[in-house]
């Protein structure tokens, strides 16, 4: 991490990653594409902490990541599971077709 | 006021014999026998050991049996306390004496009915019911009997309930007594609210005569609150002694047997509310107004049940009607502030009228279940203990000297003469046409030719002795019982002692009766008749007993029906049921377009939740 990089600089670059995120959970129709802009959404929040952390000198920040990291370990095991599980029973990927909670 | 444990055996022993019947009682018959009647008279004997201790005692002197505290509501305490006066010696007396003779008839009477264990579990109930109301101390407890009377009327007059007008009468029975009910205990809410206003939280007896002076100024809503409560008392009265306008259910209660009506007659029920007025004299003696109500009602029942009971054909229609127009005949005296006269009158009526139903159900024993005057006669050489024994009742109920009706009758008469004359010429007519309708009933069915039908003839025969003997023992209670000083013993002296010409009036009008009865009805049978034909539309309209029940169906019940109706038929399916339809139906008819959001799709769950992120995040950075 350069020495001289201002926090603002951080911030936006988590800002623009976050905004891809939500964008491709939103419009993408494959599950595991919106599996992974969830990914990106949650690393963005990430550089957020550490950025904060590092400007702040507090390491309460990098403590969160490490939560964070752990969490989002164990949902992409879970998520991936029951993505396995959904395929295996209807043979699609697509969200538009997985909408058995509608009226 | 002396402590006993003794009254409260009186109430026990018939009530230890319900259970009895009701748990062993269908499995014993031969022990019902002994045991039905057996408990009453001994209830009867130690009403008879309580009584002579209440003499033993001073003048005024009460027994008093404390069985356990019963209600004890914040202020207010009503007691399970039973109390032996003078008044309710007599009364306690009179139920157990005359029960345990109708119990000892029904043996005989009710014998091989399916029914028995069961009819004598109601019998006893009712002595139960009957005995708590007169012993009562307070008004609350008094209200127990008071509806238990009423539900064992209801039980035994549609004791054979197989047929279904023997169940609407005794539906009829309760339904109307209900009215009366509702009168009574809205008198007992303002009496209590009343005295509890003044910080006097009780409705016993004693205690409302001690606080006489608080009721006397009281009002409620500007009226006086005595002559109210003792209006509405009196419609309880009404309902339960059968007066004029709720007197319709008393005749239709000779659907039970026999010796039940005996019992609602003459012992127990319809003489409910002539005790209870004469219990609470003292508060009535506070509203004149409302005495004179209860004379004029009396007076006028007295003399309309008798114009009634003069076109019968049914033997026991007669007699219940003759009850309707005697029991006018003790409101009557207790309107004219003649208490002793009206109790004594309920004693002596009590004995010839159990007689006469009990003599009636004894005919209607021997000819196999008849019971239309019309197709009796000469019965006299066939069935001649109950001829004598009802000859002498039909005497006594007459007001021939000296027998018991003419003692207690004209003290009545003399006192409302006193009064109000008006009332007392109503009480000589309705003495002349008693006299009437008694010899009526004597001559058609004791006297003349048989006009018995054919298996009537062969079945006639004498009922067994356990029937016979009650109603000797009643008939001379009927005969001599005029001689019982109950108005002295009730510390009504002053009002014994009608004047001689008053005396051989009420004499001549009774033997009038008697004699016109036997000259239309066994020497000139054809001339009633004619008589009949020449009253023509008159005739029929008494005949048909002024159409009153018509006349409460059509202003009461039919407009009740139909009420119900539409809201059975209107209001239940259409309201009801529409507001709570339509509450689903508006639910599911709007949420058509609401759960269109319902998508299912986790995309559009998410957009919504951007949205509502970006929302909260737009108001709290821009405020």
């Amino acid at each position: 991490m350069p020495p001289g990089a201002p926090l603002t600089w951080y911030l936006g670059l988590s800002a623009v990653v976050f905004a891809i995120g939500t964008v491709g959970v939103l419009v993408r129709r494959n599950i595991i594409v919106i599996f992974m802009a969830i990914e990106l959404m949650l690393n963005a929040v990430n550089l957020t902490f550490v950025a904060f952390a590092r400007s702040l000198g507090s390491m309460d920040g990098q403590v969160i990541v490490f939560f964070v990291m752990t969490v989002a370990a164990a949902e992409a095991a879970v998520g991936l599971a029951i993505i396995l599980a959904l395929f295996r029973n209807r043979e699609t990927t697509n969200a538009d077709e997985l909408v058995t909670l509608r009226w | 006021m002396t402590p006993t444990t003794a009254l409260r055996w009186i109430v026990l022993l018939p009530a230890a014999g319900v259970f009895f019947h009701v748990f062993v009682g269908r499995r014993a018959i031969a022990a019902v026998k002994v045991v039905g009647p057996g408990l009453v008279g001994a209830a009867f004997a130690v009403a008879v050991v309580a009584a002579f201790r209440l003499r033993a005692l001073p003048e005024g002197g009460i027994l008093r049996d404390h069985v356990y505290t019963w209600i004890a509501a914040g202020p207010f305490r009503a007691d399970a306390v039973l109390r032996l006066d003078a008044l309710s010696a007599v009364m306690a007396l009179v139920v157990t004496g005359v029960g345990f003779l109708i119990h000892v008839y029904s043996v005989g009477y009710m014998s091989g009915d399916r029914g028995f264990a069961r009819y004598f579990a109601y019998l006893n109930l009712f002595t139960t019911a009957m005995l708590i109301l007169v012993l009562a101390d307070n008004l609350v407890l008094l209200f127990v009997g008071w509806e238990g009377v009423g539900l064992c009327s209801y039980l035994l007059i549609g004791f054979w309930y197989e047929k279904p007008e023997n169940a609407a009468a005794g539906k009829k029975a309760f339904l109307v007594n209900r009215i009366g009910d509702a009168g009574f205990l809205l008198g007992l809410f303002v009496l209590v609210w009343t005295l509890g206003r003044h910080g006097f939280w009780t409705l016993d007896v004693a205690e409302i005569e001690r606080h006489l002076d608080v009721l006397r100024t009281a009002t409620i809503g500007g009226w006086p609150v005595p002559v109210v409560v003792g209006l509405l008392l009196f419609m309880g009265a009404t309902g339960k002694s059968a007066q004029l306008p709720l007197y319709v259910w008393l005749p239709d209660a000779m659907a039970g047997p026999t010796p039940v009506s005996a019992l609602i007659h003459a012992a127990t029920m319809v003489t409910a509310g002539v005790y209870m007025i004469a219990r609470l004299h003292a508060l009535y003696a506070l509203a004149p107004a409302a005495l004179t109500v209860v004379a004029v009602v009396g007076a006028a029942t007295a003399l309309f049940a008798a114009v009634i009971a003069t076109a019968q054909t049914d033997i026991k229609r007669v007699l219940a009607y003759s009850t309707v127009s005697q029991l006018g005949y003790m409101f009557l005296g207790l309107g004219v502030g003649a208490t002793g006269a009206a109790v004594f009158h309920l004693v002596t009526h009590a004995f010839f009228k159990a007689l006469l139903f009990l003599g009636a159900g004894s005919v209607i024993h021997g000819l196999g279940g008849e019971q239309d005057m019309q197709r009796m006669g000469g019965l006299r050489e066939r069935m001649p203990v109950t001829f004598w024994t009802m000859a002498a009742a039909g005497l006594a109920i007459a007001g021939v000297p000296p027998l018991a009706g003419f003692f207690s009758k004209d003290e009545i008469v003399s006192s409302a003469f006193r009064e109000m004359p008006v009332l007392g010429v109503v009480g000589l007519v309705a003495a002349a046409l008693t006299a009437y309708y008694t010899g009526r009933l004597l001559c058609l069915t004791f006297l003349g030719r048989s006009r018995l039908s054919h298996e009537a003839e062969h079945h006639v025969h004498e009922s067994p002795p356990v029937m016979t003997l009650p109603l000797a023992i009643l008939a001379v209670g009927a005969v001599a019982g005029g001689f019982l000083p109950v108005p002295a013993l009730l510390g009504h002296r002053g009002e014994a002692g009608a004047p001689l010409a008053l005396m051989a009036l009420a004499t001549g009008l009774a033997v009038g009766g008697l004699w016109l009865a036997y000259q239309l009805h066994v020497v000139h049978p054809a001339v009633p008749a004619q008589v009949a034909a020449r009253l023509g539309g008159f005739y029929q309209l008494v005949r048909d007993k002024f159409r009153v029940d018509e006349l409460y169906d059509a202003v009461v019940i039919r407009p009740l029906f139909a009420a119900a109706d539409v809201a059975a038929r209107g209001i239940d399916p259409k309201l009801i049921d529409g507001t709570v339809n339509g509450t689903g139906m508006l639910v599911a008819a709007t949420s058509g377009v609401w759960r269109r959001l319902q998508t299912g799709n986790v995309q559009h769950y998410a957009l919504f939740f951007l949205l509502g992120a970006l929302a909260l995040l737009g108001y709290y950075v821009g405020r």
